[in-house]
């Protein structure tokens, strides 16, 4: 009944995090309410420790707590994504909360909590730390969802998100279950074992394999399981909308590839013929649907489930190799998630705050000659537009061209030429907005057009953001090596 | 012994259960559901199996009914009318299971011998035995458990507490 140190020592991290979440749930009630900032700087400085403990793990492969855990460079990777994600995040809500009059402390606590659900996701071991993980995770941002009360668009989302997301929990459960009775251990080992021993023709290993594909593919927002992505992200405050777009989706990948390559990887023949029609219907419905969206956060929400489409040909290519073949396939779905997270974030970032009259102006019609009264806006959008578009020499070029190498070098030439199709359909709403910032007018009087409500800590936010899309577009290498590294360890 | 309390357990959970679909009042329904559900327990403690009966008690009747009854409470529903429509589909589904219990009958009685109970399980008791598997083996899933509970509580007094838009200086 006892547990080495040891074990307490590789899920530093995770204390961190948890233990930073408690003493801001503590602190806020006798915070002041104009020094609530401190709480953000708090949140920072514990992801800041984190990026150290993790980066320090990026070598082996630790397992603690009797296999429930496992830390490799793969868990890493996604950690330190998240971390970074998580601290973008946190300076934009400093900002947006600030513009939005929301004064809620425990908006950080929920934040830290729902990083220690996905990192508890992204090193799960077994489906059972997986599944709570994961809960953890939807659980605090159903509560970030709603938190503008005032709106009832929030409320709706949240309530929206809640019983679809508790849904799909269910399904995933239950699928965990039928897999618990299959192998009789919820290990991903354990499963893998009994899978190559029992053969994969057992119609319950299908019926388990479509069941938590569909739990992952609601998490992921892939097609047919979309359908609470535009609402949600729509009504959430936008922070935490690049939180969920991003973070979550960050997150969902990460364990997804863990379930299906380490549990079920045997059984990967059955289920990269399922990922592909998903992979497919993904691309063609969320690049489609985004052209006819009048507003921004909508669109931004379609085309979050577009990209997840283009991250599942990686899975889908990766699924049909092994070795190396696979290995490639997977890193490069690493990439695309590591890239997709920064354009997407900067994207979201801006949205935000472009505000008329204290007011978010999310109706595309409010961009009309937004290269004239901000400029400095006008190019950041367009920058991460460009690179949603996956335009050079922008890093979303270079994410969907790993993508699209892996998919030709396995021998589906024909996906990648599909994805490009797709990639070319989505230029067109990409730049639409674009075409609307710089070569429309603004029409109305002008106390009514949207203006950027600047402050440092935004300023940081979009410096980094940019950062990230234009250096990883110049220099992928070292993100590549990453990547290639962290994937081989899924086996 | 043990069949004496089979078969007042079995036919107090017969009894309630009937009377669950058959008074019109829905807080009388609810109450014998918590009877059936006491006596479930006694079932599953006459099994040996003392862990899943305290479950029983605290999860069915602790927090599932608890949350009927609000529901029915905070509805006012008085009087079950408005299920009556559903007279067809539930005869029709009456009738497939009592075609069901039937056939189970008869293979019971007809084809091999029924599986055998279970053997009461020997040495610690169960509880004991969970107990210590969840401190020991899945303690890790077991605190992250600890942390939704705590998600899920403060989430509830934030979405519910009334000075949430306080302006910020």
């Amino acid at each position: 009944m006892t547990f080495p140190l040891q074990d307490l020592l590789t899920i530093l991290p995770e204390l961190i995090v948890i233990g930073t979440a408690c003493l801001i749930l503590a602190l806020d009630p006798i915070l002041e309410a104009t020094k609530k900032d401190v709480l953000a700087w708090l949140t920072l400085g514990a992801l800041a420790m984190c990026i150290g403990l993790t980066s320090s793990q990026m070598t082996g492969r630790v397992s603690a707590f009797s296999g429930m855990v496992v830390i490799d460079a793969y868990a890493a990777f996604w950690k330190l994504l998240l971390y970074i994600v998580t601290g973008l995040t946190v300076l934009l809500s400093l900002a947006y909360l600030k513009a939005e009059r929301l004064s809620i402390g425990e908006y950080y606590g929920f934040i830290l909590l729902a990083l220690a659900g996905m990192m508890v996701m992204v090193s799960g071991a077994d489906l059972l730390t997986i599944y709570l993980g994961t809960e953890l995770m939807s659980l605090s941002l159903y509560v970030m969802a709603g938190l503008k009360r005032t709106e009832a668009r929030s409320l709706e989302a949240s309530a929206k998100y809640f019983v679809l997301g508790a849904f799909s929990s269910g399904v995933l459960l239950y699928g965990i279950s039928l897999l618990f009775g299959l192998a009789g251990s919820t290990g991903l080992s354990a499963i893998a074992a009994a899978i190559t021993a029992h053969g994969t023709g057992d119609p319950l290993l299908s019926l388990a394999l479509v069941l938590l594909a569909v739990g992952f593919g609601f998490k992921m927002a892939v097609v047919p399981f979309h359908m609470w992505t535009p609402d949600v992200y729509q009504g959430a405050p936008t922070s935490v909308t690049a939180f969920m777009a991003v973070a979550s989706k960050a997150a969902s990948f990460g364990a997804f590839l863990r379930v299906f390559v380490e549990g079920l990887g045997a059984a990967s023949a059955d289920w990269s013929v399922l990922f592909t029609v998903v992979c497919l219907a993904t691309l063609a419905l969320g690049n489609l649907v985004a052209i006819v969206q009048t507003n921004i956060k909508r669109m931004l929400a379609y085309s979050s489930i577009a990209h997840a489409g283009y991250a599942l040909i990686g899975v889908v290519v990766a699924g049909g190799h092994s070795g190396e073949g696979a290995s490639t396939g997977f890193a490069s779905v690493l990439l695309y998630i590591a890239i997709y997270s920064f354009m997407t974030l900067g994207a979201f970032a801006l949205v935000g705050m472009l505000r008329k009259e204290g007011q978010e102006s999310d109706q595309i019609e409010d961009y009309a000659g937004l290269a004239k009264r901000e400029p400095l806006a006008a190019f950041f959008m367009l920058v991460f537009l460009v690179s949603l578009a996956g335009i050079p020499p922008t890093a979303g070029f270079i994410g969907k061209f790993y993508i699209f190498m892996a998919a030709v070098n396995g021998g589906m030439t024909w996906l990648a030429i599909v994805a490009v199709i797709f990639a070319a359909i989505s230029a067109f709403y990409y730049l639409r907005i674009v075409m609307v910032m710089y070569m429309r007018e603004a029409e109305g009087s002008i106390a009514t057009h949207s203006r950027l409500e600047t402050s440092p800590a935004l300023s940081l936010v979009l410096a980094c953001a940019l950062a990230g899309v234009v250096l990883l577009g110049l220099f992928p290498n070292g993100l590549w090596s990453l990547a290639s590294q962290a994937a081989p360890l899924l086996k | 012994m043990d069949h004496i309390f089979f078969f007042y357990f079995a036919a107090v959970i017969a009894a309630t259960s009937l009377l669950v679909v058959a008074l019109r009042n829905p807080v009388y329904s609810a109450l014998s559901l918590l009877i059936m559900f006491f006596h479930v327990a006694g079932l599953y403690v006459t099994l040996h199996a003392e862990f899943l009966a305290a479950v029983q008690i605290v999860v069915y009747a602790g927090a599932i009914l608890v949350l009927y009854l609000f529901v029915v409470m905070l509805l006012s529903i008085k009087s079950e009318e408005r299920y009556h429509s559903q007279l067809p589909v539930a005869g029709l589904l009456g009738v497939m299971l009592c075609t069901e219990v039937i056939l189970l009958f008869i293979q019971s009685r007809t084809g091999a011998a029924a599986p055998a109970a279970a053997d009461p399980i020997a040495g610690p008791g169960n509880t004991e035995m969970i107990g210590e598997a969840l401190y020991s083996t899945y303690l890790f899933p077991f605190e992250v458990a600890s942390l939704i509970l705590l998600v899920a509580m403060i989430g509830a007094i934030i979405l519910a507490k009334k000075d949430i838009n306080e302006p910020v200086q």
